[in-house]
């Protein structure tokens, strides 16, 4: 059951254990959490299937075809390496790809550094790793928590609320992203306090006890970055207890159709979240994606559909900009790199490695007993990252 | 004032659902001795088949009926497994069933998936239930009344039937001498069959009556499964009562404690737990584990050195792994270097495990200080990696003389639990102690020297550490020190009265079990070139028991085996399907069917089988004198 995806020709040639590739064909690696997290990585690998085939459908990279090798992770960084040295080593592909959690990308990152080979981070969010442990082959795709952090302290910024209080998932993901979504809401509003945390465990909020610590301070509002099977829990005793009442909450990531469907009729109303509101995104570009996805999946697509979708298009492109697949060209040709993406055209900056895709931002509504974002803007990326002169700053030297 | 009391509330609320599953634990545990590590499986069956029956049946009448009927399902599909299952394999050696139950654990996360569809799913709120109701101006979800009072009403329906029906009193007698039960002529098949399906109507039922709280999705079973243990743990084993204090006392804790420290969730259970085991180490309600009789007449094969011929077939097989590089590619060598670290590592828990008799459920806590040990020696120091593999395991070595300690003074479960506990505290410093070890981003960077960077270079170096490794540990087997060890484990007031210190000798076997898992752990961050605080985690502790269990606890090298077996099985199924949880479970369950010795105890009795041997003239039949477990030479 390897998952080729491609033809049963090149599934052939693999379990013939022909070494090299084929004439004609350019294989690529992608690791992803599919058996830990699939809820993600399902409509991710829709998203793929979808780039890949509307790309072998046009005639491939230059008349070759791409054939993608897809392997699990199981979630942990440690089998991700193991993956990662197959990939390379055995299956001989020219670039690795994917990734979910952050610390699974970051290992990744740190063996493309070791073992010279071009890495493409869907969709970890860690600010690290384009900043303090970037390295000249690692690139990464998604909006990363830097700047979503930014996007929602700027509206945060607008509202009159002065006492925070925070919840967040004990791990680096959370704490990095309320380290900075703090940073940046003083800086825009210095007369703001943080009033409250709770770190819940990944997975296990007890969320009573949690959301009456966090009422006890009396916040004006209260910033999330739990989401899942948490974010649902917190809602439900949230509503019950009427915590959210008479305050603001801004909610990481709540608007991704992955955590906001769930949550059904009990959506909470005026939430600032960050999303991707598919239902009434109206450019050109979203609008042709939606309609391929929705016609060969039979379904809606998630935000994990657009980070699979726009992986495979950057693979694309950074083969077709160059002839020259080895690693240092590679990595090249992806500075400064322009990809079509449903949400618009992106660029993989030079200096950071970090590309410029953007993010919807909105507030929680309900429509027909479904969670929703209404009002949906989209944010450009670029506005949102520090200066290139400045963000190179931040990389170690190498 | 108030805020307290609401507080109380909402700890009480969270104790209910943990004390259902926690008692049907502590009840299969204490007739059967099962550690039942599906159980988290069942509870999250409940809320699948919860989730789908409330969806078809609605009304007040619905909901309920379909919360009771789930946990029914549920009951019966526990019932099937230990029919099918655990009943061919209770006359195994202890924890076996562990390994058994763990493979279903593994089936049942991909088994979800594929019927329920990978989404979190939310289900309807319970009818009745779904406002709050006002507490001294504070809201509090009626549903949580009902858990409040759902705690105590079970605990009462648990006492009645122990105390006044026919079939409790039996789970009371065998919960305190199954032996003697049996003796008797109760029909032991039924009493476990049926206090298995109680047991597990119970963890369906705490399921089951999540979802009006939260979403189903397939990693539940994970989520719940250790904090349960730890709960039965600190009630004391087979006390139900015990498990309804202990969820209280848990809960309630993690309530306040969450206002002082806002980060002690992840640990506090495991705080706990070491606070009561090092204070009373039988819990709080549990009584002393009485000495298992020794089976009577089982054969005995005391262990002996290799024989000539096998030194050479021994010296054969490293050889042959030697050469391997030659014909190997670079993939499969990295492979085998994996392979090779674990063999140690599992070499080094099977040592505790089987000469010292003392099974550990937190051995990944060695193996990981070690590793941390080494990264720290690289980052820090800029050391080489020659002193990082020397010095590295010495945090191993550290860890082990301090929790060794606390641990030896205990025995059985009790002492699996607290080595759990420490190894889930060593977890919970390197996940939160961000400025030092990069938090669960772990330390990145930890290549080899240039000499071991190549594939071949690593594995001829991993191969000689494991090879050194395993070779110490078996002289160590037939050292004195080793032949104490056994005394003490088959016998510890024999060879106390010959002035064998127990405690010392478990002591230094644990120091020593933990050292060489540090080396295991120190090499395993070089060949990663990171290091991540799942290297401490509960998984990689039941990798290597899984490991040790496989190969078979009886032998005397049998981990080298499992560890070869398992490692080589799950690297080779994850690379190749998306379901490598649903064929490893499902190949763990027919090994463990078809060798209830582990692999290398099967081919040992084969052997025995077809050439039993004539030294000393002692063969296979020989009755025991009281020795409690069976020695397979190998």
């Amino acid at each position: 059951m390897k998952k080729i995806i491609g033809s049963a020709l090149a599934a052939l040639v693999l379990a013939t254990g022909a070494a090299s590739a084929q004439q004609g064909e350019i294989k690529v690696g992608e690791i992803n959490s599919y058996s830990a997290l699939p809820a993600f990585t399902e409509p991710y690998r829709k998203g793929m299937e979808l780039a890949l085939k509307e790309i072998n459908d046009a005639g491939g990279i230059k008349g070759k075809k791409l054939v993608i090798i897809s392997k699990d992770d199981g979630g942990k960084p440690g089998d991700a390496l193991t993956a990662a040295n197959e990939l390379v080593s055995r299956d001989g592909v020219v670039l690795l790809a994917g990734g979910f959690l952050s610390n699974v990308g970051l290992a990744l990152a740190d063996f493309a550094k070791q073992k010279k080979v071009l890495y493409i981070a869907a969709e970890p969010l860690t600010d690290a790793i384009v900043w303090s442990k970037g390295n000249d082959y690692t690139f990464r795709l998604r909006t990363s928590n830097y700047m979503q952090a930014a996007m929602l302290a700027e509206e945060a910024a607008k509202l009159p609320a002065k006492r925070w209080a925070t919840i967040a998932p004990n791990y680096e993901f959370g704490q990095s992203f309320v380290a900075a979504f703090k940073e940046l809401l003083t800086k825009r509003r210095p007369d703001v306090e943080f009033v409250a945390e709770q770190w819940p465990p990944l997975g296990k909020i007890d969320a009573g006890p949690v959301l009456q610590a966090i009422d006890a301070a009396k916040p004006d509002a209260i910033l999330n970055a739990t989401f899942a099977g948490d974010l649902v829990k917190l809602v439900r005793e949230g509503n019950t207890r009427g915590v959210f009442k008479d305050r603001a909450v801004v909610s990481y990531l709540t608007g991704e159709p992955e955590y906001l469907d769930p949550l059904k009729e009990e959506t909470p109303a005026g939430w600032i979240v960050t999303g991707y509101p598919w239902y009434s995104i109206k450019t050109a570009a979203h609008q042709a994606f939606l309609d391929a996805y929705q016609q060969l999946h039979k379904d809606y697509p998630r935000l994990g559909s657009i980070v699979g979708y726009s992986t495979v298009k950057s693979i694309a492109a950074v083969l077709t900009a160059t002839d020259d697949h080895s690693t240092d060209g590679l990595a090249k040709a992806m500075k400064g790199l322009k990809v079509d993406t449903p949400f618009g055209s992106i660029v993989y900056r030079a200096a950071d490695h970090q590309s410029t895709l953007g993010a919807y931002i909105g507030t929680t509504g309900i429509r027909d007993g479904k969670g929703i974002m209404v009002d949906p803007v989209f944010r450009e990326g670029a506005a949102y990252l520090p200066s290139e002169a400045d963000a190179a700053k931040l990389r170690p030297a190498n | 004032m108030e805020f307290i009391l609401v507080q109380t509330l909402s700890g009480l609320a969270s104790a209910a659902s943990l004390f259902l599953v926690a008692s049907g634990l502590s009840i299969i545990f204490g007739v059967t001795r099962i550690v039942n590590f599906a159980h988290g499986a069942f509870y999250m069956l409940g809320a699948y088949m919860a989730f789908t029956l409330t969806d078809r049946w609605t009304g007040a009448f619905g909901f309920w009926g379909a919360i009771i009927a789930a946990s029914l399902v549920v009951a019966v599909l526990g019932a099937l497994m230990e029919m099918v299952l655990l009943r061919r394999i209770y006359q195994a050696p202890e924890l076996f069933q562990l390994l058994a139950t763990f493979g279903v654990t593994l089936m049942v996360q991909d088994i979800v998936v594929l019927i329920w569809g990978p989404e979190d799913l939310m289900g309807p709120r319970a009818p009745g239930f779904t406002g709050a109701v006002t507490v001294f101006g504070r809201m509090v979800p009626s549903y949580d009344f009902l858990l409040i009072a759902l705690g105590p009403v079970v605990l009462g329906l648990l006492w009645l039937l122990f105390h006044y029906t026919r079939w409790g009193v039996l789970v009371r007698a065998a919960t305190q001498d199954r032996d003697m039960v049996a003796a008797l002529g109760v029909n032991q098949k039924w009493l476990f069959t049926s206090v298995f399906a109680l047991g597990v109507f119970l963890a369906a039922l705490g399921g089951a009556l999540q979802i009006p709280r939260t979403t189903v999705s397939h990693s539940m079973d994970l989520a719940i499964i250790v904090e349960v243990f730890v709960v039965v743990v600190i009630g004391g084993l087979g006390s139900v009562l015990g498990a309804f204090v202990a969820a209280i006392i848990v809960s309630e804790l993690n309530a306040f404690g969450i206002l002082i420290f806002p980060k002690i969730s992840l640990i506090l259970v495991f705080l706990v737990m070491a606070v009561v085991l090092v204070i009373r180490p039988w819990g709080l309600f549990g009584k002393p584990e009485s000495a298992p009789r020794p089976a009577a007449g089982l054969s005995i094969r005391p262990w002996r050195p290799f024989t000539p011929a096998e030194r050479i077939a021994v010296a054969v097989g490293v050889f042959g792994a030697a050469v391997l590089p030659f014909f190997l590619g670079n993939y499969a060598l990295t492979v085998g270097a994996e392979i090779l670290v674990f063999v140690l590592f599992a070499a080094s828990l099977h040592f505790l495990m089987t000469v010292g008799g003392l099974a550990s459920f937190g051995h990944a806590a060695y193996f990981g200080l070690g590793a941390y040990g080494a990264a720290f020696l690289v980052k820090f120091t800029g050391a080489p990696m020659e002193a990082a593999l020397l010095v590295g395991p010495l945090m191993g070595l550290a860890g082990a003389v301090v929790f060794g300690w606390f641990c030896v003074r205990l025995s059985g479960v009790y002492f699996a639990m607290l080595t759990l506990a420490f190894a889930q505290i060593a977890w919970s410093i390197a996940f939160q102690w961000v400025d030092v070890t990069g938090g669960d981003n772990g330390m990145l960077g930890i290549w080899p020297s240039t000499w071991a960077s190549s594939p071949r270079g690593f594995f001829w170096l991993a191969l000689g550490i494991a090879v050194v490794g395993v070779g110490i540990l078996r002289v160590l087997v037939f050292s004195p020190f080793g032949y104490g060890l056994r005394a003490s484990r088959d016998s510890a007031l024999r060879s106390e009265a010959i002035g064998i210190d127990r405690r010392s000798m478990q002591w230094v076997a644990f120091i020593v079990a933990g050292t060489f898992a540090g080396i295991s752990g120190a090499t395993f961050a070089f060949l990663k070139g990171s290091v991540f605080p799942d290297f401490l985690g509960i998984p990689t502790s039941v990798d290597g028991l899984v490991m040790v269990l496989l190969g078979g606890i009886e032998t005397v090298s049998g981990a080298v085996v499992g560890a070869v077996v398992y490692k080589a099985l799950a690297i080779w199924l994850m690379s190749q399907t998306d379901l490598s949880k649903l064929v490893l479970g499902a190949i763990i369950v027919l090994l463990v069917v078809a060798f209830p010795k582990g692999i290398v105890g099967f081919l040992e009795d084969l052997r025995y089988r077809l050439r039993p041997p004539r030294a000393n003239g002692a063969g296979p039949k020989t009755a025991g004198y009281g020795i409690a477990k069976v020695e397979a030479a190998e």
